[in-house]
């Protein structure tokens, strides 16, 4: 029997999510010498590229251009795409199991982590990623309507993503119109009213989890102000201690950017950004209606945990501030995938570098592998997926070297194709996508923008004729 | 970044002995599983101590009946934890500056994992290069 690898029988490797982990993955496989793989890449959207569509701030075009090496990759005459095809629903386990050697899993993380605070649920309190996917146009979040006509909002966290929430919702339409940001998100925040932003940090400005570049990038709106405390931004003694002796570079940047907005006066502008440090919401408080109204703020302090690391504590100081408006952004979550070992506690496939554990034996389950964020959990860059799609793929190549893989009953391409047609007669290969992408982008210029995207998967087939 | 990314794909193993086991049964542990070190738990399960292949090394040096000890004579007590949620940069310039190799993680008192200075090193380096990496498209598209 011939060997899987080869010109005779190509390693069959399906790839579940078409995000930057995926790609990555594939490249890392086609580069290594002398073996022979074809790829089926599936993603329960008819659209690729995962958070760089559907999370990707609409103002951060620049960035989108990575998917230009997404599309080198899916060029290779080895590598197909399937859209529209939902692991666990349209496809399971078990027929990926009868049509390929190895499968591996960069489905990203498709949730939000909770505060656990009172409150939480009150009407007008949303989590940062449905409101990301909703002004990106995902199909699944097109239809959540935010109630954009209270006057305060405030964003919970102070990572890149709470950044592009608050930068989104104080851009003026001017700022916007030139995006690809979908057009009912467009609409709305047209005829937004709020005024002011407040971007809340539990700790304080040397451990905000925001970078550089975005923190000076909202310090340059067209039609918004940033307001930072002066006493907010000093250092304490620990902080100070810590940047002095790791003289990290960002940090003591980060911590002079912050200092030098502390010294400027507001200017006018329409609306406010103020970003505040060493506070944590511990209550949403609603109206009779289940509305939100306000927010309980408790003062915090840092304490040094025994590692250094510097931790937020709560005091006994409390504040109240009056918000219609919440947008919790404390992270991202991983959802389980049906029949696959999931990690409760970081939300992520039970795996050791990349190779799927059985949660009893702890012992890798053949032929099955994980990597990105649904690997790691939601941190990182683009690029960051880069090596760590690199430590999973070696895991692959390294069991395919011992035999330890899947010996599937129908391993060659036509028997996947024709199982994948019957069970989603709607899913999208790569050609469907770049005509889409055309069609996109052939929109766009007739006003202007970078593309105008489909945000429904009917208008999607509809526009290919389907 | 923080521990909790490390712990995610390191699988659920964590490698464990007693204070009353001998050396014999540390080092069989250690050569069976690949490690560096033990974590030494008492019966409750809440670390104690650490016992690494340094400390035993260290000790045969001057003692060749090394293989009888309890290993509660040789471990390192007084052990520094980490938590989930503490930074990657500060754990990594404590463990440089500390000289500490083996980080037992603590959640509400439980172990549940351990890291080493290669863990912390590996995943800032990742990130770096990331980092780079996405900085030199924006580069790039700005040039076009
Ligand atoms: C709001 C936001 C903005 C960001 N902005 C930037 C930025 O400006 N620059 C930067 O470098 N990084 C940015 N990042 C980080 C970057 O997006 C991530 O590092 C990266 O997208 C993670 O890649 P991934 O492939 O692991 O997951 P994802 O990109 O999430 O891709 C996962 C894919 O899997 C698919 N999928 C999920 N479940 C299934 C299933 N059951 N069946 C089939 N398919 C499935 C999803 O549809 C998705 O397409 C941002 C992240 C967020 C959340
Ligand atoms: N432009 C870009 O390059 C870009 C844009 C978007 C996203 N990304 C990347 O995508 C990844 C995910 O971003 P993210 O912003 O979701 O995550 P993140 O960087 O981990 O930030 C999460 C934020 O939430 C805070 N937080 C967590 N729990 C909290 C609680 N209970 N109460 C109050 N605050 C809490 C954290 O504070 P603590 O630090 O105190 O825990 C932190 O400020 C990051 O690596 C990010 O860099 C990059």
């Amino acid at each position: 029997m011939a060997q899987p690898g080869t010109d005779a029988l190509p390693l069959r490797v399906a790839i579940i999510g078409a995000g930057p982990t995926g790609y990555y993955a594939a490249d890392h496989l086609f580069k290594r010498q002398g073996l022979v793989v074809a790829i089926d890449m599936f993603d329960r959207l008819p659209t690729p590229y995962g958070l760089v569509r559907a999370g990707v701030a609409p103002d951060h075009q620049k960035i989108k251009s990575v998917t230009t090496t997404f599309d080198k990759i899916a060029a290779n005459p080895n590598f197909r795409f399937y859209g529209c095809v939902d692991f666990g629903k349209d496809v399971t386990l078990a027929d990926l199991r009868d049509h390929y050697h190895q499968i591996l899993y960069a489905t990203g993380a498709q949730t939000d982590r909770r505060m656990g605070i009172p409150g939480e649920d009150l009407r007008g309190s949303h989590p940062a990623t449905e409101f990301v996917a909703w002004y990106n146009g995902h199909p699944d979040y097109r239809d959540y309507q935010y109630d954009l006509q209270h006057e305060q909002a405030a964003v919970v966290g102070i990572g890149n993503v709470a950044i592009d929430v608050a930068r989104i919702l104080c851009r003026s339409i001017d700022e916007l119109r030139t995006t690809d940001i979908a057009d009912y998100a467009l609409d709305a925040l047209r005829h937004s009213r709020i005024k002011e932003v407040y971007l809340l940090g539990r700790r304080g400005p040397a451990q905000a989890a925001f970078t550089n570049p975005e923190i000076k990038e909202v310090g340059e709106m067209a039609d918004a102000d940033i307001i930072v405390r002066p006493e907010e931004v000093q250092l304490d003694d620990l902080s100070r201690a810590a940047v002095e002796k790791s003289q990290d570079r960002a940090t003591l940047k980060k911590v002079e950017i912050l200092q030098g907005y502390a010294l400027r006066k507001p200017t006018g502008k329409s609306r406010r950004l103020i970003s505040r440090y060493l506070v944590s919401p511990v209550e949403l408080i609603g109206n009779d209606a289940g509305q939100v109204m306000a927010m309980r703020l408790v003062k915090n302090i840092l304490i040094a945990a025994p590692t250094g690391a510097l931790q937020a504590k709560a005091t006994d100081q409390f504040e109240e501030l009056p918000v219609g408006l919440v947008f919790r952004s404390v992270g991202y979550r991983g959802v389980p995938l049906p029949g696959v070992p999931f990690h409760e506690k970081w939300g992520v496939i039970l795996n050791e570098k990349g190779r799927v554990l059985d949660p009893d034996s702890h012992q890798p389950v053949i032929g099955e592998y994980t990597a990105g964020w649904i690997k790691r959990g939601p941190s990182g860059v683009i690029g960051t997926n880069k090596p760590d799609a690199a430590e999973t793929v070696t895991c692959m190549v390294e069991d395919l070297a011992r035999g330890a893989i899947l010996h599937p009953s129908h391993p060659e391409p036509s028997a996947a194709d024709a199982l994948i047609r019957q069970r989603q007669p709607n899913c999208f290969s790569w050609e469907d996508w770049m005509r889409l992408d055309k069609l996109e982008v052939a929109m766009g210029q007739a006003v202007e923008r970078p593309r105008v995207k489909f945000t429904r998967v009917a208008d999607m087939l509809a526009a290919l004729n389907r | 970044m923080n521990i909790a990314s490390i712990l995610a794909r390191k699988g659920p193993k964590v490698f464990t002995i007693r204070p009353e086991q001998s050396i014999r049964a540390a080092i069989a542990s250690l050569a069976e599983h690949d490690i560096g070190a033990l974590v030494v738990v008492d019966e409750a399960g809440k670390p104690i101590g650490i016992i690494s292949e340094r400390d035993i090394v260290r000790e045969a040096a001057g003692n060749e009946r090394v293989f009888s000890k309890a290993v509660s004579e040789i471990m390192t007590s007084h052990v520094i934890v980490g938590t989930p949620q503490d930074d990657l940069v500060s754990v990594g310039s404590t463990m440089t500056e500390k000289r500490i190799r083996h980080l037992p993680v603590v959640d509400k008192g439980r172990l549940i994992g351990i890291v080493t200075l290669g863990d912390v090193v590996k995943a800032q380096r990742d990130q770096y290069r990331g980092e780079v990496d996405t900085l030199q498209i924006q580069i790039m598209e700005e040039q076009t």
